[in-house]
């Protein structure tokens, strides 16, 4: 009844090919970026920041990057933690060597020396696909956490070998450091993950994205219409791995604040995002979103439920937490390959016709 | 020659001993890789929950005793009595068998002629899977595997190599175990040659892996076969991970050592069995020879993390299809 399309009509190529072609959509998302934007910064309270609200944007972002390489390009990464790990090194270097250039600027700047690491390890995909490639991407993974251990002049000599983010301000209030409000820890992501959600929308239906898709459909079919492998594949690690460069800085400096690689950045990172991206759907920015709000919020849930309600101990719960994210992730390949995107989709269609199916 | 020299032979031998843990490991991957194009990720979690059952049986834990006194506020840990190895390694085997069963049943079943990357995620969704259960059966705590294999420097080779070197040089030092982990894995990859040449199971395993719609057209049960392999993967991966719990304990590192048996597989290829060999004896040594010689003295050492993974980086580049795999890999 609400949600359709008829009356709703186009006169200008530009109405025609936005974003949410449907007005009850678009109304939606203005309403939905005013709550965010103006609602929720007011009410917004330490647990629900640190437990909930940061994480999911920060991991958001990162999911957004890899369902770039993965759902649009269809090249396999296992080697997100390493990128992430990069975003947060470069993001400590500047912010220590040049205090007095704003934070955005510095993790701007780790986004754009993290694209340029995914492209060099990007480089085995012009020969490789596949598993093959994803042992290169964890050669990566593995290669990036050592480096950052064992070269001391990446964590600033420190004694402990973790890097820590020191105090920085943004328009006069604190974003980093020990004393930062929940609500502006908020705000600092949420314009990142806008920004980041809006370019990699506009990216994935632009000239590149489709030159994305046409590699991750079939290669060779590619070449032949004109699309050049090596430009479309590097392209997609690169802006892949600048939005994820980006969310290992906001994870290091906004969310963590100190950070020890091997344990912030690990293979297990690698694979938390990797189902963020199959759980969302492959291929999907809407899925990021989804798939990252999953997978943040099921621990939370399933430690509120499992402790909490039924008090059993922390551990258990853990354990329990391991099964049920793995046989979720078996049942949604099973039942929904396409991830919680395509549940939306389905959904979406049901609405349009409701309450009349015929 | 100096001592110099014949530590380095020593360290060769080691990592030719590493490289057979490797290669069980990696052994377990190929076996489901030829059956069924499966890239099981799980391998090195099945080697983890089967080294955790063998030592839950062994030492008659009660499974679940964590969660049963936590919901029933009781406090029950064993059963108060003590299998014998062997007994309970045979009862580990048949756990393994209802293992593979259940997996084809629930998962495989459903995925069938999906793309080779959807599998490859389900079996990281297993592994994640087991790595609960089995954490949930028996508890997370590092446990102690005997079964009985001695362990230790190996005083014969070391008494009988000592006149090798100086005086400052007191002969090679080999733990035993490694050594029967090594006479371990050349019995078990004779007997799985002779097993899929010889048998009539084994014939119909490689037809199987030839081409899956010829097998079936000739009356092979694809889902039969699959059960069988996964069963002897299940068993490799009890072997491996006696071997590795003797070794280091029973602790969730020893699921790691599934990313170590990657580049293994690069190297040898994914669909051959003595490429699996060679694979991990090349990894072994080499990742052991280029710390002793260039990553300890040059580069801050703990080298062993990554130099598997660059080695099989450039031999991708190379020789995508690895030493001894067939050349059917598709080359972008």
């Amino acid at each position: 009844m609400l949600y359709r399309e008829a009356g709703d009509f186009k006169t200008s190529y530009a109405e025609d090919n936005q974003t949410f072609p449907i007005k009850f959509d678009r109304y939606a998302y203005y309403l939905l970026l005013v709550a965010a934007f103006g609602v929720v910064p007011f009410f917004i309270n330490d647990y629900w920041a640190n437990a909930v609200l940061v994480p999911f944007l920060i991991y958001a972002i990162a999911t957004i990057g890899l369902n770039i390489l993965i759902g649009y390009c269809g090249q396999l990464s296992l080697g997100t933690g390493g990128f992430m790990a990069v975003g947060a090194f470069a993001s400590y270097k500047l912010m220590t060597a040049f205090p007095e250039v704003s934070i955005i600027v510095h993790i701007l700047l780790a986004g754009g020396i993290t694209a340029l690491v995914g492209m060099a390890f990007g480089l085995p995909s012009l020969r490789i696909k596949g598993f093959y490639l994803a042992v290169a991407t964890l050669a990566a993974q593995f290669f990036l956490v050592w480096l950052f251990n064992r070269v001391p002049w990446f964590y600033n000599y420190s004694a402990s070998g973790q890097i820590s983010a020191p105090e920085r301000s943004v328009f006069g209030i604190n974003v980093t450091g020990p004393n930062v409000d929940a609500w502006a820890q908020y705000m600092v992501c949420l314009v990142f993950v806008f920004a980041s959600a809006w370019l990699a929308r506009n990216l994935t239906r632009g000239t590149m994205g489709r030159s994305w898709m046409a590699i991750r459909d079939m290669d060779i079919a590619a070449e032949i219409i004109g699309v050049n492998p090596l430009k479309a594949k590097l392209t997609a690690f690169a802006v892949s791995s600048f939005f994820i460069g980006i969310a290992g800085a906001l994870l290091f400096t906004v969310y963590l604040g100190a950070a020890e690689v091997g344990e912030a950045f690990g293979i297990q990172k690698s694979f938390l995002v990797l189902f963020m991206v199959i759980i969302g759907g492959l291929g999907s920015i809407f899925g990021s979103f989804a798939g990252a709000a999953f997978m943040v919020l099921l621990p939370v849930l399933l430690k509120n439920v499992l402790v909490g309600g039924m008090n059993w101990p922390t551990d258990v719960a853990a354990h329990f937490q391991f099964v049920i994210v793995g046989a979720l992730i078996i049942a949604f390949l099973i039942l929904e390959p396409h991830g919680l995107a395509q549940l939306w989709r389905v959904a979406k269609e049901k609405l349009r016709l409701w309450p009349f199916p015929h | 020659m100096s001592a110099e020299f014949y530590y380095g032979v020593e360290v060769f031998l080691n990592g030719l001993m590493a490289g057979v843990m490797y290669s069980l490991v990696a052994l377990g991957f190929v076996l489901i890789f030829k059956a069924s194009g499966i890239f099981n990720y799980a391998q090195g979690v099945m080697a983890l929950f089967a080294a955790m059952t063998l030592v839950g049986l062994q030492t008659g834990q009660v499974p679940f005793s964590h969660l049963i006194n936590a919901t029933f506020g009781v406090h029950i840990t064993h059963f108060g009595w003590e299998l014998p190895a062997l007994v309970a390694i045979f009862l580990t085997v048949l756990v393994m068998i209802l293992f593979a069963f259940l997996v084809e049943r629930l998962v495989l079943k459903h995925l069938v002629n999906q793309e080779p990357i959807i599998l490859f995620m389900a079996t990281i969704g297993l592994a994640y899977f087991m790595e609960g259960f089995g954490d949930l059966m028996w508890g997370s705590d590092i446990k102690k595997l005997d079964v009985g294999i001695p362990q230790g420097g190996n005083v014969w080779v070391e008494n009988h190599t000592a006149f090798l070197g100086g005086d400052d040089f007191y002969g090679f030092y080999l733990d035993t175990l490694d050594i029967i982990a090594a006479l371990v894995a050349i019995v078990l990859v004779t007997v799985l040659v002779l097993f899929s040449q010889y048998t009539k199971t084994g014939r119909a395993l490689r037809a199987v892996a030839d081409d899956h719609q010829a097998a079936l057209s000739v009356g092979i049960s694809l889902r039969t076969i699959w059960v069988i392999v996964w069963s002897i993967a299940g068993f490799v991966a009890l072997v491996a991970g006696i071997m590795w719990g003797s070794k280091s304990g029973v602790q969730f590192s020893l699921s790691l050592i599934a990313l170590k048996a990657l580049p293994v597989l690069m190297l040898g290829g994914f669909t051959s069995i003595p490429g699996a060999i060679v694979g991990g004896l090349i990894i072994g040594v080499g990742e052991k020879m280029f710390d002793f010689l260039i990553g300890s003295p040059y580069l801050g050492g703990a080298t062993e993390n990554w130099f598997a993974y660059v080695l099989a980086l450039l031999f991708l580049v190379f020789r995508p299809q690895g030493l001894f795999g067939e050349k059917i890999i598709e080359r972008v």
